[in-house]
């Protein structure tokens, strides 16, 4: 079984080294399993995955990310997306001219071994069996990236690109930001269906509600660059019921 | 041209000189030239030319006058990069062949040039998908065929050389009547040494269904090639040519110096694309010019790859009476190369409609210039023209600059100016990267993306191979 293990990070931004954002961060998500990170905003939450799939304005100055015990910070962006790491974006970039078809294609042309090349009617295939069950139409993919989409098809997109690449660990960051009530279906859905003994998955988001359709093995409260509280989907529903400021006067206290 | 199966064969490829690498014009072989005018040009290298070709005293006459405007011309450096003034045109050799007469089968063609064009993959092409190719080596075609089919409906096409020996009077009813001598230097210095090149006339009515291809290839050093183009379409016409360009790499400077003249007659459609991937220390200097007769069109489809430096303004003199022009041009400057390309349209005549897209990507120190030139003058009326510019920086430190130059008089026409500068942001290359892709791939995807809606309406086979480019350049500039 595989395992992403983050063992006391410390994260900043590039330019600014000394002011570290994430501070001594422990988290071990097995496959398999769902884990839910919640907490206020400015808490160092979408820095944390961004770190993790090492985005180059974020700097690691302390602590491991590691996949089955094997350290992933000296890879290259595209490397660790290799190794599993897929990562949902709160804002997805757009690609014009590049259709999500192509795109896709490229994506999974750059998994194969050198000199391989993609079977293109086995990858169509695929394709379309994925768009079937995500329920996608069939037109969608040749449009392009992103471009000029709304809020609920660039996360349609995501998740899409997702369920294409099959990872082992995604990390989904405040995908549910700024979404209606069937966007974030279109994401509950998306993940449900994959949801499996294969699939790691850390979900990054301020409110509870996106909780009430996908279900969490365990949640986590952040909170100024750690974790502080861990529990299962009870703990979602008591922060929901009494606010952060709860979590923030129990540490207060200690 | 080779397609991605004909790299891969490369290792298979007996004797390539070296020290070269694998890119895939970047090859050469030792050729022994028969016939070879030498470093330098003085009025014998016109001479020697010109006898070794055989040619009417007409011909020699109208090179001598040109030999004089290109010593008259100064460079025109007082508006165009001082970078001209490295090229030495007392090292260069102006004239080299092993022969004057292109082959008619592949069999023929001697070996040391074959395998190069087997290696570019042409023979291939044109069993595939051409109505006719021809081949030149240096100074002349080694090959040239069109194929029956083409052949039996009239269709013309021979190098330039044997089309002035066996149709003096139509290749000289147009020759030099489209781009004059006096053009600019470099005009000027092809009328004066031009050699190979191609014409094709097409007969009234006659649709020619595949497309006819050229492939120029510079295969010595300190090598200047300057062929002539001429392509008439009679009445009704259609006919589309291809060209496509390689060097090897050398350390010194090598100069292209073509003459391109279209003539599409009432009704005629010439299509006409080049694909170049010149190595970059290669001064590609060339002037293109098309006239559109009444209801005629002409479009250029212009994909500038490589070089050291590339100056070329594809151009359509709309003479005729709603006669349509049209260019379409694809620049990538990489390090160390600057595309100094754009289009020409001047409107003769009433109702006619020009249309230039432009697309240009600088790369790290890459510079790309877009220059344009619309003319409409004052006593015509229903005149259009459509220009767009667009623009796209991959590094900080990549230049781009734009000089659209729109003359219009009078108040009965419409004319729209586009232009927009884009840069590829580290988050979009970032996003990329994390579904799997290389910088290197993902920046090559991004500069496909941005040139896709030009590149879908090329032929197939054109589009595989300009996308295949781009991903060699994008490969080579992340370090």
């Amino acid at each position: 079984m595989h395992t992403l293990e983050i063992r006391d990070l410390f994260v900043a931004l590039t330019d600014q080294p000394d002011k570290p954002i994430v501070k001594g961060l422990n988290l071990t998500i097995k496959a398999g399993e769902i884990h839910a990170i919640m907490g206020p905003n400015g808490t160092g939450k979408s820095t944390l995955s961004k770190a993790i799939a090492g985005h180059p304005g974020y700097a690691i100055t302390g602590g491991d990310v590691l996949i089955d015990g094997k350290s992933i910070l000296e890879m290259e962006p595209d490397e660790r997306a290799r190794a599993g790491i897929f990562l949902a974006f709160q804002y997805p970039s757009e690609i014009p001219g590049v259709s999500i078809a192509n795109f896709l294609r490229a994506a999974v042309q750059a998994r194969l071994a050198e000199g391989e090349e993609l079977d293109a009617t086995a990858y169509y295939k695929r394709l379309y069996g994925k768009m079937d069950m995500l329920k996608i139409d069939r037109k969608f993919t040749s449009r392009a990236v992103n471009d000029g989409f709304s809020g609920g098809e660039k996360k349609r997109c995501e998740i899409l690109q997702m369920a294409m690449l099959e990872p082992t660990f995604a990390l989904m960051d405040e995908t549910d930001s700024g979404l209606d009530i069937d966007a974030l279906r279109i994401v509950a859905d998306g993940v449900n269906t994959m949801r499996g003994p294969k699939l790691g998955v850390l979900l990054i988001t301020h409110y509870q509600r996106l909780l009430d359709y996908i279900v969490p093995d365990q949640v986590h409260v952040m909170y100024d660059g750690r974790i502080v509280k861990t529990g299962d989907k009870g703990l979602a529903l008591e922060l929901e019921a009494k606010g952060y400021d709860w979590v923030k006067k129990e540490l207060a206290a200690v | 041209m080779a397609d991605t199966e004909i790299l891969g064969t490369d290792s298979a490829v007996e004797n390539p000189a070296v020290g070269i690498d694998q890119s895939v014009g970047d090859f050469t072989y030792d050729v022994k030239y028969e016939f070879d005018a030498g470093s330098g040009l003085n009025e014998g290298t016109v001479r020697y030319i010109s006898s070794v070709k055989k040619e009417a005293p007409w011909i020699l006459d109208f090179r001598l006058k040109a030999y004089q405007t290109f010593l008259d011309k100064p460079m025109p450096t007082h508006w165009a990069t001082k970078d001209l003034e490295s090229i030495d045109f007392s090292k260069i050799r102006y004239y080299l062949s092993q022969g004057q007469k292109p082959k008619r089968t592949w069999d023929e063609v001697p070996d040391d040039i074959k395998k190069t064009f087997e290696r570019l993959g042409i023979p291939e092409q044109e069993r595939k998908f051409l109505a006719g190719v021809e081949a030149q080596f240096d100074s002349e075609a080694a090959y040239s065929n069109v194929k029956d089919i083409v052949a039996k409906q009239g269709v013309i096409f021979l190098t330039s050389s044997e089309a002035l020996r066996e149709h003096p009077e139509l290749f000289r009813k147009w020759f030099g009547k489209v781009i004059p001598t006096s053009d600019n230097k470099f005009s000027a210095l092809n009328s004066a040494v031009f050699s190979g090149g191609s014409f094709i006339y097409v007969p009234k009515g006659v649709k020619v269904a595949m497309p006819l291809q050229a492939y120029f290839r510079i295969n010595a050093e300190n090598f200047g090639q300057f062929e002539r183009t001429l392509i008439i379409a009679d009445e009704g016409a259609e006919v589309t040519y291809m060209e496509g360009c390689t060097a090897p790499k050398f350390s010194t400077s090598t100069l292209h110096s073509a003459v391109v003249e279209l003539v599409a007659l009432k009704g005629a459609k010439i299509q006409y694309i080049t694909v170049q991937n010149w190595a970059n220390n290669v001064f590609n200097l060339v002037t293109k010019r098309g006239l559109a007769m009444e209801d005629a069109e002409i479009k250029w489809i212009d994909c500038n790859i490589g070089s050291r430096l590339t100056m070329k303004y594809p151009g359509v003199i709309l003479k005729g009476r709603r006669a349509r022009g049209e260019v379409i041009s694809i620049a990538l400057a990489n390090d160390g190369q600057h595309q100094d390309t754009g289009a020409k349209m001047i409107h003769a005549a009433d109702e006619t409609t020009s249309s230039i897209v432009a697309k240009s990507i600088s790369v790290g120190q890459g510079r790309s210039t877009y220059r344009g030139q619309v003319h409409i003058p004052k006593h015509l009326k229903g005149c259009k023209n459509n220009t767009e510019c667009d623009a796209l920086l991959i590094n900080s430190n990549s230049r781009t600059d734009t000089y659209p130059a729109i003359t219009v008089r009078g108040d009965r026409h419409a004319v729209q100016h586009e232009a927009s500068v884009s840069k590829v942001s580290e988050e979009m290359i970032f996003y990329m990267q994390q579904r799997g892709l290389t910088e290197a791939q993902a920046m090559s995807l991004a500069v496909n993306g941005f040139v896709n809606d030009l590149v879908s309406q090329f032929p197939m086979e054109y589009s595989v191979e300009l996308k295949r480019l781009i991903d060699l350049e994008m490969e080579g500039s992340v370090g």
